[in-house]
Parts: C-alpha cells; structure tokens; sequence
C-alpha cells in the first residue's frame, strides 16, 4: 500500500506538466509542438540518447565480458575501477573536459562525456549476469565447433540481454534528462529547451510542453523494452562451478588497453583537472565547510537511498513475480518521470508541496520525498532483477511445505534479493549525492551538500574553492559504487562456490 | 538436495548481515530525524529573503543588516531564473517576503504576474526611474556597466561592437554566451538593431571570438595576452586591481561611443512579495539596501554603481551619469528566448 501511494506520487510531475502545458490552450500546445526547431530539440535528443545508449552498450559488455570471462591482468583490480565512472557527475566531467581543450563541445562531445559517465549502468548488471550463466551451455556449444567468439554471440549474448536491456534503459532516459553536460558542452536537446524557457523567458507553458513531449518519447520507448521483455524466464539452477576464463595468451596486454583507457578518460581527466583547478586558483576552499557538506550529502543520500529501497522491495517484487497491467503500468511511469529533467520535477514538487504539505515544505522529508520521485526506478529496477533471477520453485517449496505466502517471502523471496535491494539502495544514493536542481529548491534552509557547494562556487568562477566539492563528490559517491559492484560480484561468488 | 537448498540461503543470510545492518540502522535514523525535523522547522526567522545573487556577494551586506537592524534574516540562494520559477509555483503561500534579483528581467517577470507588492514611494524615489519598475513593484539597487576590457600594448579599442566582426579582430576578442549579462547586451542589441542584424553580428563575433565560461575568465585571458580584447562587466576589472593591490594591470577598459549596445547598464534590484508576512521588516532591508551603508557596500565591496543619487562609485570607477548607454528599458529585456534561441542557432550556447 505505501508503495502504491510512492507509486502514485511519481505522477505528480506528469499531473503537474499537463496542467501548466494546457493553461494557456490548445491551439499554443500545437503551435509550440508544430515548430520546426521543436522537431530538431527532439531529434538531436533521440540521436544522443541512441548513440550514448548503443556505446554504453558496447563498451559495459565488451568490458564486462573481459573482466569476468578473461585471464584480463588484474581482472580484480579492474572490476572495481571499472564501476567507479558512476561515481563522478557528468557536469564535473564535463567541467574537465572542458579545462583540458576550451574548444570541447558539440555532439560526440556530449556523446563521450556521457558515455564515460554512464557505461557501468550496463557494465554492473552484465558482469553479475556472466558470473551467472552455466559454463555447461558454452562447453556444448564448443564441442560442437563453435568458436570462442561464436559461442560468446550465439549463446551468451542471448543470456545477457535481460541484463543489458534494463541498463540501457537506464542509460536511455538518463541521457534524456541530462541537462548539466550537453548544457557545458553546448549541445541543444529538449532538456535544454526546458531550461532556456524557465531561463530566459520565465514562460513555464514552453517548458512544460516539452516536458510532456519527452514523457511521451520515453513511454514508447519504455513500453517497447517492457514488450520485447516477453514473458522470458529469466532464472536458471545455478552454475555448480566457477565461469570459464578464456585464456587470452598474448592478446592480454592487449586486452588491458580497454579498461586503462576508459580509467584515463573518466576517472584521471576529472582527477587532474581538480588538481589544475586547485594549483591555478587564488580562492580556496574551508575544510570545516566541506567535511559539513559531505557529511549532509551522506545523510540525504542515507535516508533517500533507504526510503525508495523501502518502497521499491514490493514494486520489484510484483513487476517480477506478479505481471499485470497495474505493476507493468507502475514501472513504466516511475520510468517515464525519470527521463524529466530535475528541475521539472523539482518545481512540480513546490506547487504540490507548497499547497499540500506545507508543513514540511522546504524540511527534510519534503526533499527526500523528491529523491523517492526521481529515483524510485533504479531501486525497482535492481529489486526486479535480482528477484526474477532466483527461482519462483524456491517459493513454491516452501510454500507446499507449509509456508503461508508472506512467510515465504520474508523467508525465501526477501534474502535471495537481498544483494538487489542493496545494489537499489546503493545507486539511489549515488544519484542523491549527485543531485543539484531538486536540492538547491526543496533542501532546508541552510542545509548545504556537496552539490550545492560546487554550484555556489562555480557560479562566481571561483575553480580552486569548487576543485575540493568536486572530489568529495566523487569520493562520497564511491562509498555506493563499491558496495554495487561488491554485491553485484558477491551474490555470484557465492553461487559459484556452492 | 534439501540441505544444499537450506545451506545456500544460510550462507546468503550471512553473507547477508551487514547489508541488513547497513539498510536497517538508517532506516531508524531516517524515522528519527524526519520527525525531529518536522518538529524543528523554519520559519522563526524575522526575514526570508530569495537570492539570485550569490552568497560570495551579498553574504557579508546581509549580515551587517542582521547587526544593524537586530532581525534575524533566513536566505535561500539559487540561480536567479531558477528562484523566479519556484516562486511563480509558490504563489501566495511562498514563505519569501523578499526576492533578490540579480537582473531586472526576472523582477520584470514576477511582477507582470502580479507577485510583488508596491513599495512606498518615499523609498524608492532616490533611485533614477530608469532603473526601477513604472509601477513601483520593483527597484533596482546597484547597477553594472558592459564594457570592453583590451591590452593598450595590443589594440585600440573599437568605437562601436559591431566592428569586432572585422578581419583585424580575428582570434583576438573574448566573450562568455552564457554569462547572463552578455545575454542582455545581446538583447539589447535585438531591441535596437534587429533580428537580422544581430545574427549577422553574432556569426561575425564567434568567427573571430573566444569563448570563456564567465567575465572572470574572458579578464584573465586578457590580462595573461591570450587575447587583447573582452566583453565584460564593468567590476570584474576593478575587483582584479584590488586583487592585484599596487602593481599596474595590462588591461583597461573602454567604452563604445554614446548609444552603442556595448554599454548597456543592467541593474540587481529588489521586490517584497504579495505573499509576504513580514512587510515591515522586508521594508526595512530595502530601505537598509538604499541607505548610505548599503549603497557603499556596493560602491566598496562589489564594484558595482550605487544606483542611488549623490553616492559615488569607487575610485577608479568612471561615473554612472558619464555613461551614454543604448536608449532602452530594462523592462524590454525581459524576453531573452528569442536571444537565447539565436544564440543556439549559431552555435554559441
């Protein structure tokens, strides 16, 4: 019941877009839907998201196959630096970039930074999901004369593509509602339309306009990754051994240059740059100010990560076990909201909150009320998968054995998806840390996090006081990134061990 | 085959305790410290101001309002647009009593939509009505100046902007597009010359130009030779020098001649919400804003003009009344989307 009011909840932003895109009448929605240059805001949207998605792809499989299925050098060493991009926001990377070559800009710009920033979102799940794949599949398919590469196509891709599919949808509407990066590094999407309108004219029937438009982009898209999602089993007996690893002889140090590069573009060139920023700049930061921000980002990140995971366990379960029109209908709207741009959601939140909740408006629960909003998806998302991977038989055991049906899930359904709820928790977190628009409006008077803080100082150019915010950032974020991409591995090296 | 199935899950939920610790101990903080919060709340304060204007800035004035007026003021700080939205959602029940804007248009914008009160006529009349609201909703209190900023060693500066879109200016001009001031003079330019022209203006200025994140920024690679000219506001050169203390700068500054739209003056003002519930003490800080102190700190502290009759700039600073600005009002410049739209259009944001 809660998780069906959280539920309800995210359609505030829809019910709040639609009302401010029709006040002032029709005619000005189809006239502003109608114009050219709305078309091209669309189109260049579409393009990034499929291009930022597609290289995602790419990237997190190939990567995540080399770790996991490879003698890669330091595969271990690799598997955790190869999660931490999520951990660095795309506007301090593309902050970086910028510091590297002023002239940075443009679509590929966009397209890299983004990618860089959010390739774990595919890697995570692929790599826990090769982990999980019975090596028995692949020696038949060897014994028969398939190759390495063969085999990798026709037998593992097919597996991994549950995996892949619900990070790309991650990606997909991350890069939609991405303003910080294509904003710096000066590429228009509809997101930045959204923002120029609040911007420049003070004219929320634009803004909103647009925020429709790509609520209504996502939900096809997102209903056709819900279709082709099919009615696949997507759980299997777990592998009595370990994965087969490939020996790549020769080829490894080779092999090595994907990982090291993507370490050097998105972890070492933010790095250096803070470094450029704090040796160049005359401002400097108060490390009693700091360790206070950090220390706020934390809690708001604790409690937002807790309350959607709170939420998220009963929506994950039904969108896994119990396929209706009502739980498929649920997912795809917590989706839909997480394509909008922050501060759509961040001022649809003033006008409910201001009217309806007054008493905490601008309080704590207000603002962890908009993290539910914005991030409730990735704590469903990694809640489901973890519960349709284990076998519906676990529950129908102990069900025939005398179990009521909440006894079996507390007992059965709930510990199996015990490392999903975290990995939920965890990349809520991540996020909140991150969060700059719905923060800066709904936070406490008062209250600074680490995000607020890097605001206020670029905001008046002061590079050397933002460079310590911008590694707190990263740093805070990487507490979450580690325990992802330790529960992701955990859960498999536990089944490889039974 | 069932003492496998069993010992599986035992080894999960062992595996499992901490993740419980970690999920649960939070859990419980989160229920304690959400109550305390609502129990706390805010609103105590005497004042609640909406700054646009950044804390860096304005920090400092407000606390020596504190100490003069004995009020206990609560500020919320924000982009300028971004408090301008969120207080147009907010409506009346907004707990600001006073909005602090960085740029005229925003305040233009709030008060089209009927969200600012009158202010007292005995309070706003030391300021030049060029830089207040017709309808006395809002007023302006420090103003700032676009200028060229250039190395004499290099270049002479132009007389008008427009010839920065000729050959000889080529790599050797800096400006920031995003920067909301060059944005305005960008407008400006619109209002007085055309759509045509202006675009014209702008392919010119970004094939010779450089583009930098701010005016801060655009100064240094003025002053460090990387290029010889800048479009900048007024201050930035001045906060630079107090910076710099006795050592000369490579860089000055120059005006275009009289009615160029280089040389726009934009203001940062002040309206007292409708919804307000503290009027009295939202009058006093704009009364506090125009007084002698508050007009200093602006003359002092940021660079700015003091928009009040009979306080001078800083030292240094040329004279407000010496400036012979474009012909135009501020309240026209409330529209930047069509500036904005351009400024995509030819690839500059």
């Amino acid at each position: 019941m809660p998780s069906l009011a959280a539920a309800g909840l995210t359609l505030l932003p829809l019910g709040y877009l639609a009302r401010r895109a029709t006040e002032q009448g029709w005619p000005v929605v189809t006239d502003l839907l109608g114009r050219q240059r709305t078309l091209e805001l669309l189109g260049r949207s579409l393009l990034l998201a499929a291009t930022v998605t597609l290289a995602c792809i790419v990237v997190g499989v190939a990567l995540a196959w080399l770790i996991v299925r490879t003698d890669l050098p330091f595969r271990r060493t690799w598997a955790v630096v190869a999660a931490l991009p999520l951990a660095v926001p795309s506007y301090v990377a593309a902050f970086s970039w910028l510091a590297v070559d002023p002239g940075f800009e443009g679509f590929w710009a966009a397209a890299m930074v983004l990618t860089l920033c959010s390739y774990p979102y595919v890697y995570l799940p692929v790599a826990a999901a090769l982990q999980r794949i019975d090596p028995a599949l692949e020696e038949v398919s060897r014994s028969q004369g398939l190759s390495a590469l063969g085999t990798f196509v026709r037998v593992q891709l097919p597996q991994l593509r549950f995996a892949a599919t619900s990070g790309a949808l991650l990606v997909a509407t991350y890069t939609l509602s991405e303003f910080g990066a294509v904003s710096l590094l000066r590429y228009d999407t509809v997101t930045r339309g959204i923002y120029t309108s609040y911007r420049a004219s003070f004219d929320r029937t634009p803004a909103a306009v647009y925020g429709c438009l790509l609520a209504a982009v996502t939900a096809l898209i997102v209903f056709a990754e819900y279709r082709t999602r099919g009615r696949g089993r997507y759980f299997g007996n777990a592998p009595s051994r370990r994965p087969v690893v490939l020996r790549l002889r020769a080829w490894r140090w080779l092999a090595v240059a994907l990982p090291l590069t993507l370490a050097a573009l998105a972890l070492a060139v933010p790095a250096m740059a803070t470094v450029y920023w704090s040796a160049k700049g005359s401002s400097s930061a108060v490390w009693d100010e700091v360790i206070t921000a950090g220390w706020t980002s934390l809690r708001f990140a604790l409690y937002a990560g807790v309350a959607c995971a709170f939420f998220a366990i009963p929506l994950g379960v039904l969108a896994a076990r119990h396929r209706s029109w009502l739980s498929g209908l649920i997912e795809q709207v917590t989706w839909v909201v997480h394509s909008l741009p922050g501060l759509v959601i961040a001022l649809s939140l003033v006008f409910f909150g201001i009217r309806l909740a007054n008493p905490i408006y601008q309080q704590t629960p207000m603002l962890i009320i908009a993290y539910v909003v914005l991030f409730l998806p990735l704590a469903v998302g990694a809640i489901r998968a973890s519960v349709a991977q284990s076998s519906p038989g676990l529950e129908e055991a102990a069900r025939s054995l005398g179990d009521s049906a909440r006894t079996a899930m507390r007992r059965i359904t709930l510990p199996l998806a015990l490392p999903g709820i975290g990995a939920g928790t965890a990349l809520v977190m991540l996020a909140t840390v991150k969060e700059l628009p719905a923060t800066i409006l709904l936070r406490p008077t008062g209250a600074d996090t680490l995000a607020t803080q890097l605001w206020t100082a670029t905001s008046v150019g002061r590079f050397a006081e933002a460079a310590p915010y911008a590694a707190a950032i990263v740093l805070v974020a990487a507490i979450p990134t580690l325990a992802i991409s330790r529960w992701s591995r955990s859960t498999s090296t536990l089944e490889a061990t039974q | 085959m069932g003492s496998v199935l069993s010992s599986s899950i035992f080894a999960r939920l062992i595996g499992a305790r901490r993740t419980v610790a970690l999920i649960g101990i939070p859990l419980l903080t989160f229920g304690v410290a959400g109550c305390g919060a609502i129990g706390g709340g805010s609103g105590d304060a005497d004042l609640t101001i909406y700054s646009g204007r950044a804390e860096s800035l304005v920090a400092d004035l407000i606390t020596d309002f504190e100490d003069s007026s004995g009020l206990e003021v609560e500020v919320r700080y924000a982009e300028t647009p971004e408090l301008a939205a969120q207080l147009l959602e907010e409506g009346d029940s907004t707990s600001a009593d006073v909005f602090y804007s960085q740029d005229g248009g925003a305040l233009g914008a709030l008060s089209k939509e009927g969200l600012f009160t009158k202010l007292p006529d005995d309070l706003i009349s030391a300021v030049d009505p060029k830089y207040r609201a017709t309808d006395s909703t809002w007023v302006g209190v420090s103003g700032r100046a676009r200028v060229f900023v250039y190395n004499p060693d290099e270049v002479e500066p132009p007389k008008s902007v427009y010839e920065l879109t000729g050959p000889e200016w080529a790599g050797k001009v800096g400006y920031a597009p995003t920067n909301a001031s060059f944005q305005s003079f960008v407008t400006a330019m619109r209002v007085l010359a055309g759509e045509e022209k202006t675009r014209e203006f702008l392919i010119g200025l970004k094939q010779n130009g450089k583009v930098y994140e701010d005016n801060g920024v655009t100064l240094d690679a003025v002053e460090a030779g990387e290029i010889s000219l800048g479009l900048v506001n007024h201050y930035y050169l001045f906060e630079r020098q107090a910076e710099a203390g006795d050592t000369p700068l490579n860089t000055q500054m120059a005006f275009a001649e009289p009615g160029d739209p280089s040389s726009l003056i934009n203001v940062a003002g002040v309206g007292i919400l409708e919804g307000s519930d503290d009027l009295e003490a939202a009058e006093e800080f704009v009364t506090y804003l125009l007084s002698d102190e508050g007009q200093q700190f602006f003359a002092t502290t940021t660079f700015e003009y003091p928009l009040v009759a009979g306080i001078d700039a800083a030292e240094g600073v040329p004279p407000l009344s010496s400036i012979k600005g474009p012909k135009i009002d501020l309240s026209d410049l409330d529209d930047l989307q069509a500036t904005q739209e351009l400024l995509a259009e030819v690839g500059m944001i």
